[in-house]
């Protein structure tokens, strides 16, 4: 079976302002988003507890919310779970209060912690605890900040090796792509308030690995092309190359879309947030290694003569 | 002419790879078996036939049916094939064996005999996929380091008094360094050299400017850091200690950055009993009661120097603030009833110290001695500024005052305790050791054990679907290519399951993400390669140069595109939180291994269908 039977000539390069202006907008979109909404960062990041607790029947959450309220629970959140008898209820940490510190104090944070679960189950009779988390402010702000940290590292890191393997255009180029999927992802994690946890974050992490090896594949492609056709002009190289590798980028784009679904339906609630920033950053860096990538290279000035000194490379001995 | 064979060894080598992966995944076939171990509190309490006879009776009462029953090493294990089974004997085996033996629930690898003796062991799952509580404990180091200094400067001052050399202060800044004051440049000389010698992990200089003779100490950066790593290691020693008595045996203790300690322990009932006690700072400290001054003068005024006041049920008593015995000296300790049907806990010394309590106690015979009970709390707290930190309080309460009747010896017991449940919980934490620093928890995660079996089954399931439209997909679109990639996507994740066996390594449910997440990444290499013969086909390229030319040029490119995600994979392993840890080992071992079997594997299965033969047509789908 084929996709492509013959060799596609899409003119991508010729679209690429129109990418750019698309891109460029998306951007400044998922900018403002973050910037008015903020991310709705997670338990991991934030500190609190969160209960996860299972009804033997359908239960609604307004009723929930009701019963929790009046057990004087006020900051209470609570929000549906995977079905409909799982609900979540997180609550924020105690902020300092003048009034009840001495009273906490007496009891120590773990003790009182350990209370409010069972106040809460005496509020709901008929729950039943399926997960307690409680992060305290020291954790979260530590993985905040070595969250912020590994994202800087892991595009230093992928940036430094492209650069080594091919030249510094292509890596300012592909670290561009990146930047860009990882913004895109987290604006509409803003967007739509989808919560933002620690395994999100792994998410996106993987999304800057997995964007880079679309943006590999062209590039290779692109070098290998640079060689071969000596006469054609950067526009047409890059062009052809991303042409040429089109049905592999479609296929293993398309391949691990679908197991990233197969994630997202049937792998519970615990990795929605994981499964769905995958398949985000997965449509966003196929677009972003097709367009962003190649164009940005380009537009940086990238001639024949760039690449052709590494040609000392295995790749091109051929029997 | 080329013919895409291998050499007899690379095909040898296929093979034994794919034999010895197959060894290894099989242990995670079997599963496991619930089971409860039994083994004696202290070396001299005997595992043997007696106790085995013992627990078979028991359970025989109780109509318990267990599968298998193992006496080795002075322990004892009992399997059992189901959950209540297994809590409700050992529920009963505790009971009938009682306080001097632990009976830990376990979970014991049903691993064929011939497996094991290869050391083929199953994966371990993490707390999420088998239930349980996960605990992030903060060990407060600072308050050690700073009463270590302390300890010191009272030995200076001290060695300072012996050798007649006059000073006027002697202070701990907050810096942690010491300072002296001295009147004069002589006295000043004669320190150094006495301190520099006596005293050497601290570096010493003089500093003599406007008339003042300061000396000033600063603790060396490795004693520092030796002082540091030896208190949290008492501290996971002790934590160690509490979660055996707890009967958690497969519980986890490690250290996690500079002053954290992880605690995992699985498939635990209690979690509030085990969070109480794991992270209690809790200690006896025995003192003379003052019975020179009148407490009556005292309250509501100032306490004499050397003594402190405190409420003993009600009525004010005067203590001397000298410590005739600590809670470290302590090595035994058991609850009971006293004579007068109140709560007791008798203990045993023998940790060192116990020559001056019997010293003291022979010295003041007819004189009241208070029993006091100090507990340090903690409390996470943000402040106005959204920083965090950890507040600390002491507890001291007084929990009984007794005439000293006669020479207390190397055994006693304490009386005055105000519930059976304070004597048992006291007993626990004196015989497990004190904390040596005050810890906090500051985070927890527990998952309960039927969420955890959801967990695994719905990760099986989405293991299952993507691998297997994956696998459809291929077949289709590649035909006889495509079904050769799927044979290696499958050996893909018995290698993966395999490696991490061997490496011991746990699985959670992030890492089976990431196994689903290698099915869909492992299989962009095939399709690399065979877009590649598709192309070199189409340029009109025979079948086998085509072969060929596909996996030698696709090969730079696959190890390109892994390389960085590898490196992502590796900044997310830095990250250290368990969870994303998971998924970057499982995501690392997926990405290696399906090199090999992307390109190594499935070119094996291509030579050996279409090389060293002359060949019109492959099935590639096209």
């Amino acid at each position: 079976m084929e996709f492509f039977k013959h060799n596609t000539q899409i003119d991508f390069m010729a679209q690429r302002n129109w990418a750019a202006l698309a891109s460029v907008i998306l951007f400044l979109l998922s900018i403002t988003s973050l910037v008015i909404n903020g991310l709705n960062w997670g338990l991991d990041f934030t500190g609190g507890t969160q209960i996860q607790l299972h009804f033997p029947t359908t239960i609604d959450v307004t009723q929930v919310r009701e019963s929790l309220q009046n057990a004087g629970f006020k900051e209470a959140v609570v929000q549906n779970y995977g079905t409909s008898q799982d609900v979540l209820v997180s609550l924020s940490l105690p902020k300092e209060d003048k009034n009840q510190s001495t009273q906490s104090s007496v009891a120590g944070v773990d003790a009182s912690k350990d209370v409010v679960v069972g106040q809460l189950l005496k509020a709901l009779p008929e729950a039943k605890v399926q997960q307690v988390d409680y992060i305290g402010p020291q954790v979260g702000q530590e993985l905040a900040t070595k969250g912020a940290l590994a994202i800087v590292f892991a595009l230093l890191g992928t940036m430094i090796y492209i650069a080594l393997r091919f030249e510094m255009r292509f890596a300012v180029g592909s670290t561009v792509a990146l930047i860009h999927d990882p913004i895109l992802i987290l604006g509409i994690f803003s967007y739509f308030h989808i919560e933002f946890n620690l395994v999100a974050l792994a998410a996106v992490l993987t999304v800057i690995g997995y964007s880079l090896n679309d943006t590999i594949v062209i590039f290779d492609r692109v070098r290998e092309n640079f060689r071969k056709l000596r006469k054609a002009s950067p526009v047409d190289v890059i062009n052809q190359s991303t042409n040429q590798t089109l049905s592999r980028t479609i296929m293993t784009s398309a391949l691990t879309l679908t197991v990233c679904c197969a994630l997202f339906f049937l792998g519970g609630s615990m990795i929605h947030g994981f499964a769905l920033a995958l398949i985000i950053g997965i449509v966003v860096g196929t677009y972003s290694s097709i367009y962003v990538a190649g164009s940005l290279a380009l537009g940086l000035g990238l001639t024949r003569q760039h690449l052709l000194p590494p040609s000392k490379e295995a790749l091109d001995e051929r029997p | 002419m080329i013919f895409n064979r291998y050499p007899w060894w690379k095909n040898v080598l296929v093979v034994v790879i794919v034999f010895v992966a197959f060894l290894y995944a099989a242990p995670n076939l079997f599963g496991e078996d619930p089971s409860v171990q039994i083994s004696g509190s202290s070396p001299t309490i005997p595992v043997d036939a007696n106790t085995v006879n013992t627990v078979k009776q028991a359970l025989q009462t109780a109509e318990i049916k267990y599968k298998t029953i193992q006496l080795d090493n002075h322990s004892l294990l009992l399997r059992f094939s189901s959950n209540d089974a297994q809590l409700s004997a050992k529920e009963k085996i505790q009971h009938e064996l009682g306080d001097n033996y632990l009976v830990a629930l376990n979970t014991t690898p049903a691993t064929p005999a011939w497996l094991k003796s290869l050391g083929a062991m199953p994966m371990k799952l993490g707390l999420d996929l088998r239930g349980g509580v996960h605990l992030l404990l903060q060990v407060d180091v600072d308050s050690v380091l700073k009463q270590r200094i302390d300890g010191d400067a009272r030995n200076i001052s001290q060695v300072l008094r012996d050798n007649r050399i006059r000073y006027n202060g002697l202070t701990r800044d907050s810096a942690n360094n010491i300072i002296i004051n001295f009147r004069a440049q002589d006295a000043l000389d004669e320190a150094m050299h006495l301190v520099s010698l006596r005293f050497n992990e601290f570096t010493w200089t003089k500093n003599t400017n406007d008339g003042n003779f300061i000396l000033q100490g600063i603790l060396d950066p490795a004693a520092l850091q030796r002082a540091h790593q030896d208190t949290l290691d008492q501290a996971m020693n002790t934590l160690r200690n509490r979660v055996n008595e707890l009967g958690v045996s497969e519980a986890l203790v490690q250290q996690q950055g500079a002053s954290r300690v992880a605690v995992d322990l699985p498939g635990i009932q209690n979690a509030t009993e085990a969070k109480n006690i794991l992270g209690k700072t809790a200690t006896l400290e025995f003192h003379m009661v003052d019975t020179e001054h009148d407490v009556n003068n005292v309250v509501g005024g100032i306490a004499p120097p050397d003594t402190h006041l405190y409420n003993d049920h009600g009525r004010p008593v005067l203590l001397k603030n000298d410590i005739i015995l600590r809670g470290s000296s302590i090595i035994t300790a058991t609850s009971g009833m006293g004579e007068d049907g109140r709560s007791s806990v008798d203990v045993r010394l023998g940790g060192g110290g116990e020559g001056l309590f019997t010293k003291t106690t022979s010295e003041n015979i007819g004189k009241p001695m208070a029993v006091l009970y100090v507990e340090v709390k903690s409390e996470p707290k943000v402040d106005a500024n959204g920083v965090s930190t950890i507040d600390y309080h002491t507890d001291r309460r007084i929990i009984s005052v007794a005439t000293i009747q006669s020479t207390l010896g190397n055994s006693f017991q304490i009386t005055g305790l105000t519930s059976q449940d304070e004597a048992r919980t006291l007993a626990l934490l004196l015989r497990a050791g004190a904390l040596p620093a005050p810890v906090t928890i500051i985070e927890e995660r527990e998952v309960g054990p039927s969420l955890g079996k959801q967990n695994i089954h719905m990760g099986i399931m989405s293991v299952a679907v993507g691998f297997l439209l994956v696998v459809v997909f291929m077949a289709i679109y590649y035909s006889l290519f495509g079904i050769i990639a799927d044979i290696a996507l499958a050996m893909n994740l018995v290698l993966i399951v395999a490696l991490l066996s061997i490496l011991g390594a746990t699985l959670t449910l992030p890492g089976i993400a990431a196994m689903v997440l290698t099915v869909g990444m492992a299989v962009d290499a095939n399709v690399l390669i065979f877009e590649r013969i598709r192309e070199e086909l189409r340029n009109g390229m025979g079948v086998q140069a085509s072969i060929h030319a596909g996996y030698e040029r696709a090969f730079a490119t696959i190890v390109d595109a892994n390389v960085t995600t590898l490196i992502v994979a590796i900044v997310l392993f830095s990250l250290g939180s368990g969870a994303v840890k998971g998924f970057a080992v499982t995501l690392t071992i997926g990405l290696i291994t399906s090199m090999f079997t992307a390109i190594t594997g499935t070119r094996a299965i291509v030579n050996l269908i279409y090389g060293g033969r002359p060949v019109k047509k492959v099935a590639i789908g096209m």
